[in-house]
């Protein structure tokens, strides 16, 4: 039996996967010649296929490991509803500081390409450290009262 | 919202009291997964009241022999 809640296991999987995908993302859009006017990259059908991906894989990925351990599977307790709504709250101010970042790229009228993958990064960063937050109180303790 | 609690508990000796019950088999009558009895045990999540009475109606006990605030018996 292991001693990782499936809870903490689906915090995993999420972040490995989201940040893996988006590491692939940028390394594609910004792999490119330097050269070339970020006008004329063609990022929006990328980053939709990214973030497909992402859910995707998730999804399949929390799949296979409630089939590899089927009596944990199912299995959702009040410690892991409490450290998701946790973890969730870090990710909301990360977000929030991402979005003000976006709304002063914005207000610079900067390249839409710069506007879209910023809100990506934004998204991309607070599922990281909301993830973070998440796997740290599985681990160090949790105490929500 | 992250830290230590000064509640104590005796899960583990009420266990062992109970026919060396399995962390597996409290954590099934008390609805919750192993690794969350396991956390409670070590004084790492602080439950809810009502799964705190779960806890001593399992054991058959009240609340204030399974926990306690301040000291650090366990």
């Amino acid at each position: 039996m292991s001693d990782v809640s499936f809870g903490e296991k689906t915090t995993w999987i999420y972040a490995v996967v989201t940040v893996g995908v988006a590491v692939a993302y940028f390394a594609t859009i910004f792999g490119q010649d330097p050269g070339v006017d970020v006008t004329e990259i063609a990022y929006f059908q990328p980053m939709l296929m990214a973030v497909s991906a992402a859910v995707l894989l998730t999804v399949i990925a929390q799949i296979l490991i409630a089939i590899a351990s089927p009596k944990e599977g199912d299995k959702k307790d009040e410690r892991d509803t409490h450290i998701n709504r946790f973890g969730e709250n870090v990710g909301y101010y990360v977000l929030s500081l991402g979005i003000l970042i976006v709304l002063g790229l914005v207000v610079a009228e900067v390249e839409h390409f710069w506007i879209a993958n910023a809100i990506y990064l934004a998204y991309v960063v607070a599922a990281l450290i909301s993830s973070i937050a998440k796997i740290v109180v599985y681990r160090k303790g949790f105490w929500p009262w | 919202m992250v830290k230590a609690t000064k509640v104590s508990n005796h899960i583990r000796s009420l266990r062992f009291a109970n026919g060396e019950m399995t962390q597996a088999e409290l954590a099934e009558r008390i609805g919750v997964t192993r690794q969350t009895v396991i956390a409670i045990e070590k004084g790492k999540y602080s439950p809810s009241l009502e799964l705190a009475f779960r806890i001593a109606l399992v054991f058959n006990v009240s609340l204030e022999e399974v926990f306690s605030f301040g000291d650090k018996t366990s």
